[in-house]
């Protein structure tokens, strides 16, 4: 019989330091990023809406 | 279809399905079974997550959406990048350190069994629901175009998925689905290209989109407070952020996608992955029925585009109503392309007050071509109470069939079915989970140790859901608008889930009783929205606020139960952020 495992031992907090993604160097950097480009889409959309009306 | 289109087809879609069958067929572990391989990279992830959320359905009902209401549907997604971003920097970090297979087990952890249950329970029974919907969803439809049995449609593709899935479990779902949105990229912008070369001479993309924009079909912002109106920014930043909250952060078959993995920095990418990608992704599916809208407004198009449903009662005793309508749409159709072609001459010229006029007439001319569309619908509920009136869904696929190249048919046809092969796959992997670990598991707690017996439990599990989806596809009959019914059927339990999970993450001091009795009070507040709705019309709200309305009645409810019990039990070591 094989033996379940237990959960998975907890990770190292650095991992959640670092995205390790160029020019970002830390996840905050990473959700602004993402914000902003949100934003731009939101901002092109309306722009497009606005031209083609 | 022709031959080619069928290897074209066949050749994708059981390629795909047996690479993942093979390459996952020595899974023999609970955690690669149920998690997927722990060396998942972050694009495997990001792809996986987007293929479960993308279903047959986008691709058959969102062109529909944008031929026949525009592009404003795509609000509904504006809530989603802020979701996936709490679910990175909150949820995600909690599930991996505590290592939890479901995001029910962490509310054992969290709060208590019958919390865990109640969790399960909601999913499975929303997801359960779901899951014949997305079986049936693209084969009815598939099956009416092409003339291919109904029966054998869902059988074979609801046993494609399932073999894989069965074989391989998790790993096999993220490997399959990562060839699948190959496809699914690949069939798109061949359609949309396809699309571009059969516009009129001289139109290209620009004048096409001023059409589409003229006749009201590229209003993707829209800021009115109207509560009535189904898409709007608010609802769709409010409304949906809730709804990606729950589905992202809650819905086993997303949070399975991105738990396991090579690490916390995997699931992360592949989420920001997801919140940069899915609006443009979305966007883009509805200019594509926008744009087959213009198409039809230069080509002689169908009164009503499921040209199966309308041919039955067009042969029928009142076919002479029936042929009376399509002459009466076809000779305003004539009349519209008129006007259309006006508009875009003195468009040409830059005469504003005559271009002004001649636009008026022009969105004239289309409501009365859509006046006609209506009668027509009436004119089949009228012959057959129970004809199906929708026929937006038909829209793509029917364009699909007529104006594509032989082997790009087969293409786009394998498009849909690898979204529906590839939703359907995560959605069986995470009943099967759920309801082993949190159920098999729970009410067997001594068989919990055999890890050799939990994967042959998973892998029953997942073939009893497989076979539980084609059942329900083959016997049940289901909404016509086939999205809208999996959405609303998703708001009716998420809030209240989200609700749970926000006082477990966010609210140290609430207890399990509390949140346990607290959301079984506010689910049975949002079905009584839901079901009273057409009584008091004051209740028929856009399904979207159920999320927000179900989520902070469960939360003020908890709070409220909070100061008349007991104290809470201090949370589990691992819950700290």
């Amino acid at each position: 019989m094989n033996e379940a495992p237990p959960p998975k031992a907890p990770e190292s907090s650095n991992d959640d330091a670092h995205p390790g993604v160029p020019l970002f160097r830390t996840w905050g950097a990473v959700y602004a990023f993402v914000i902003g480009f949100f934003v731009l889409v939101v901002v092109v959309l309306a722009v497009f809406s606005h031209v083609f009306a | 279809m022709s031959p080619i289109d069928w290897i074209v087809l066949v050749g994708t879609m059981v390629g795909i399905a047996a690479y993942g069958a093979w390459r996952t067929r020595h899974t023999n572990t609970l955690n690669t079974y149920l998690k997927g391989s722990a060396s998942t990279q972050w694009g495997t992830i990001g792809l996986s997550v987007l293929a479960t959320q993308a279903s047959a359905i986008t691709f058959l009902s969102i062109p529909g959406q944008g031929f026949e209401n525009g592009i404003g549907f795509v609000q509904n997604y504006f809530g989603l990048p802020l979701a996936l971003i709490i679910v990175c920097a909150v949820f995600l970090p909690i599930y991996r350190r505590l290592g939890v297979y479901t995001a029910y087990e962490y509310l054992g952890l969290r709060f208590d069994q019958k919390t865990r249950l109640l969790g399960a329970v909601l999913f499975l029974l929303q997801r359960g629901l779901a899951a014949g919907v997305t079986i049936y969803a693209p084969a009815i439809i598939l099956s009416t175009v092409l003339g291919w049995r109904l029966d054998l449609t869902i059988v074979c593709t609801g046993s494609l998925v399932v073999v894989y899935t069965v074989t391989g479990g998790s790993a096999a779902v993220s490997l399959t689905q990562k060839w699948q949105m190959g496809v699914i990229f690949g069939g798109m912008v061949t359609a949309f290209v396809v699309l571009l070369m059969r516009l009129p001479d001289g139109l290209g993309f620009n004048g096409a989109a001023h059409v589409a924009g003229a006749m009201g079909k590229l209003q993707a912002v829209d800021v009115s407070l109207d509560p009535e109106r189904r898409y709007t920014l608010w609802s769709g930043l409010l409304g949906g952020l809730f709804l990606s909250l729950s589905y992202f952060g809650t819905d086993q078959s997303q949070v399975q996608r991105y738990i396991g993995g090579a690490s916390l920095r995997e699931g992360r990418l592949g989420l920001m992955f997801n919140a940069i990608v899915k609006i443009p992704m979305q966007f883009f599916i509805l200019l594509l029925g926008a744009l087959v809208f213009v198409f039809y407004q230069f080509q002689p198009a169908p009164v009503f585009f499921n040209r199966v449903e309308w041919q039955r009662h067009a042969e029928g005793p009142d076919g002479a109503t029936f042929r009376a309508i399509e002459s009466k749409h076809a000779a305003l159709h004539v009349a519209k392309q008129e006007k259309i072609k006006t508009w875009l001459e003195l468009r040409e010229k830059g005469d504003a007050t005559a271009e002004s006029t001649a636009r008026a007439e022009m969105v004239a001319a289309n409501g009365a071509t859509d006046a006609v569309r209506k009668e027509a619908k009436a004119a089949l509920v009228a012959a057959d109470p129970r004809a199906q009136t929708k026929d937006s869904d038909y829209v793509f696929i029917g364009f699909i069939l007529s104006q594509l190249p032989h082997g790009a048919i087969g293409l786009l046809v394998a498009v849909m079915i690898a979204a529906a092969l590839g939703s359907k796959a995560s959605e069986l992997n995470a009943l099967s989970t759920t309801t082993t670990v949190d159920l098999w598991r729970h009410f067997r707690p001594l068989a919990a140790h055999d890890e050799g017996r939990n994967v042959r439990v998973a892998k029953w599990f997942t073939a009893f859901w497989g076979i539980f989806a084609i059942g329900f596809a083959l016997f049940a009959s289901f909404a016509e608008n086939l999205i809208e019914a999996i959405n609303i059927l998703g708001s009716i339990f998420y809030g209240v889930v989200l609700g749970i999970f926000l006082v477990a993450f966010f609210m140290r001091k609430i207890g399990g009783t509390a949140v346990f009795w607290g959301a079984v009070i506010a689910q049975a507040f949002i079905f009584a929205l839901y079901f009273l709705r057409h009584r008091y019309p004051v209740l028929d709200i856009s399904y979207l606020w159920y999320n927000l309305i179900g989520c902070a009645a469960c939360v003020m409810l908890s709070l409220l139960l909070q100061l008349v019990l007991p104290p809470a039990r201090p949370a589990i070591a691992g819950h700290s952020h």
